[in-house]
């Protein structure tokens, strides 16, 4: 929990008091919520798995047996492959290759990273819309209330898929060629935020009208202390529990998001794949038998999306008060 | 001398429905007169305190001095102090869980207005202020690294006056600080205010709607219904001589310990809404004493011989004609 006034106010405190103050880890360690993760399997489980796939995604360039962004190290002679354990399976080509004589195993660990990567981008570009918005909303009420809350109101009644979309396919034709291959994980994160922040905007304005009308508000407003500073420095922080939640949810739905909009063939290009154009290009070939290219990166993206929804709703669970 | 002089302050609040609502169902805009043309004085170093029953405008009174809310009309005018420059008002607020900031250390809540009003610079001056309130207030040095929700009900309402006071503020403005509390811990909270006054010279605003406590506090009492000041008069005075009906009916609410079974005169009825007060006197649907010019004719604030002021009908009336 990052401390509200962020000048160092635990050093402040250790003048006035003899004993040193518990370490951030420490009490971490002691909280509730890390109490609660231990005794839940399911939550350790996935924690684990999540970390597990971010690193492997991310050291991509130091375990993948092959380049996959590098044509140079492609062969067709290596093309369709088999993974090990079937007939015909080769080193190193553990989980076998496609039809460009592409290992698979290297184009999921680097199609997770592109995956990961839109997906964190869009989840912090929109919590940062999301709370900004929120917070000046509820903060104020009133006609900037209604504006930004009815904006939003409409963006919730077009399907997320069909936004991102429209965003992405004029996005792309907007964008002159030479950068379309460059810009089109922006893009992807732009089509994925624009309806992504309402959903934090809403939560943190309803929280943000219920904080405002406390008199801990009231007393700073006393102080002259100005809005911007009251809205991040006292409701923001009061206000992140059920943002966490919708957080670590949303970046699963983003991942989804994501490969959906790549499965369509309005995402990543395939010279730097992600899940999503990974399956795309898998599914043509399910029936001539060669099934791996399809089935691996299919369960890649199932086994990341379900690990960040049961930490999510782990999540939800140990922060809700009313279930402790 | 004057701390504070309060005139003809009234304030208004939109209670309309929504404008849909309005244009759909016909509903008219509707304003809530929540303190209607009240006029007092504080004097340097004194209390006065406000009582009333809930909804009668005694917290509006207090935002509006503070400043929390702007007045529909009427003027709000503090002098200036002993520095000579204009009184800084602070305010103590009613409910000890709501008024700290729970994601905040005690430290940071107290070094606020320190940090705001630029009070003390650096660090290790800050560190030693704060550590001198809470010491004050009667907590220890080291509370400071703790969070408010380790703390009772009582040490909360210590750290809001630490808070308070850092603002070093010559005004106070006490929104009911104790009603939220045990009594025990009541008359902690109001002694320590008490030896505070004392000692720095304050000047409070007390409201409250408990006559035990405002008769500890206070130098005068105003009474208020539904928004107006009925009775003003200083406190002894008050308790002795209650002249407004209201007042008296406040008075007999108060438990006596010696005569617990004493025989008490039973008020019929609510407080009206202010949305919708009776006309006239507002009180005359309650008062044993109303009649047709009660009903009719909104009386008029009176100065009394004792030095009080009174709005009353029979109070005038038993004045015109000396008995």
């Amino acid at each position: 929990m990052p401390s509200p006034v962020s000048h160092d106010s635990i050093a402040v405190a250790e003048p006035v008091s003899p004993v040193p103050l518990p370490g951030r880890l420490a009490r971490f360690r002691s909280s509730d919520l890390w109490y609660s993760f231990t005794r839940k399997r399911s939550a350790m489980f996935a924690a684990f798995a999540l970390i597990f796939l971010i690193v492997t995604a991310f050291s991509a360039p130091l375990i993948a047996p092959q380049n996959t962004y590098d044509p140079s190290q492609l062969t067709l002679l290596n093309s369709e492959i088999p993974p090990i354990w079937e007939d015909g399976g080769q080193m190193p080509f553990l989980l076998g290759t496609d039809t460009q004589g592409r290992d698979m195993l290297s184009a999921i660990l680097y199609g997770s990273r592109v995956s990961i990567v839109i997906g964190i981008a869009s989840v912090i570009l929109s919590l940062g819309i999301g709370l900004s918005l929120g917070l000046t909303a509820g903060y104020f009420g009133g006609f900037v209330d209604n504006i930004l809350m009815r904006f939003g109101d409409v963006l919730l009644s077009i399907p997320t898929i069909l936004i991102a979309i429209l965003v992405s396919a004029v996005a792309m034709q907007a964008l002159p060629p030479e950068l379309r291959e460059v810009g089109a994980g922006a893009v992807l994160v732009l089509a994925i935020t624009l309806s992504g922040w309402v959903q934090y905007a809403r939560i943190v304005r309803a929280q943000t009208i219920v904080e405002r009308r406390k008199e801990y508000v009231q007393a700073a407003r006393l102080l002259k202390v100005p809005a911007r500073r009251i809205m991040v420095n006292h409701i923001l922080p009061n206000t992140l529990t059920p943002i966490m939640v919708a957080a670590t949810l949303n970046f699963g739905m983003a991942i989804l998001t994501e490969a959906t909009l790549s499965f369509l063939g309005i995402g990543m290009p395939p010279s730097q794949p992600s899940l999503g154009t990974l399956i795309r290009f898998g599914n043509q070939f399910l029936f001539s038998g060669v099934w791996w290219v399809v089935v691996f990166p299919v369960v890649q993206l199932c086994l990341l999306v379900v690990s960040v929804n049961v930490l999510g709703d782990w999540l939800r669970d140990a922060l809700n008060p009313k279930l402790r | 001398m004057i701390a504070l002089t309060v005139t003809d302050l009234t304030r208004e609040f939109d209670v309309s429905p929504p404008w849909l609502n309005r244009v759909i169902e016909r509903k008219p805009r509707s304003m809530l007169r929540a303190v209607d043309d009240i006029t007092f004085e504080v004097p340097l170093g004194a209390c006065l305190s406000l009582v009333g029953e809930s909804g009668c405008g005694k917290s509006t009174v207090a935002r509006l001095v503070t400043g929390l809310y702007e007045p529909t009309k009427g003027e709000i005018a503090f002098s200036n102090g002993k520095t000579g420059e204009r009184l800084s008002a602070q305010m103590i607020f009613q409910d000890p869980y709501a008024s700290l900031n729970p994601r905040w250390r005690v430290f940071d809540i107290i070094a606020e207005p320190l940090r705001e009003f630029s009070l003390r610079k650096g660090m290790a001056e800050i560190a030693d202020r704060v550590a001198e309130l809470l010491t004050t207030v009667g907590l220890s040095a080291t509370d400071g690294r703790k969070f408010p929700h380790e703390f009772s009900g009582g040490q909360r309402q210590r750290i809001s006056i630490a808070r308070a006071l850092a603002g070093e503020p010559e005004f106070l403005v006490c929104d009911e600080p104790t009603s939220a509390l045990d009594v025990s811990v009541q008359a902690q909270i109001l002694n320590l205010m008490r030896r505070l006054q004392d000692e720095m010279g304050l000047t409070y605003l007390f409201i409250s709607h408990d006559m035990s406590v405002v008769r500890h506090m206070s130098d005068q009492i105003a009474v208020m219904y539904l928004g107006r000041i009925v009775e003003q008069a200083a406190t002894e005075t008050l308790f002795a001589e209650p002249k407004h009906p209201y007042t008296r009916m406040l008075l007999e609410t108060i438990p006596n310990v010696r005569d617990p079974q004493r025989r008490r005169t039973v008020q019929a009825g609510e407080v009206p809404s202010p949305m919708n007060p009776p006309s006239g006197c507002t009180f005359h649907p309650r008062c044993p004493l109303a009649d047709e010019r009660c009903k009719l004719e909104r009386p008029a604030m009176l100065r009394q011989p004792d030095g009080g002021r009174v709005a009353c009908h029979r109070v005038a009336e038993a004045m015109a004609e000396p008995a």
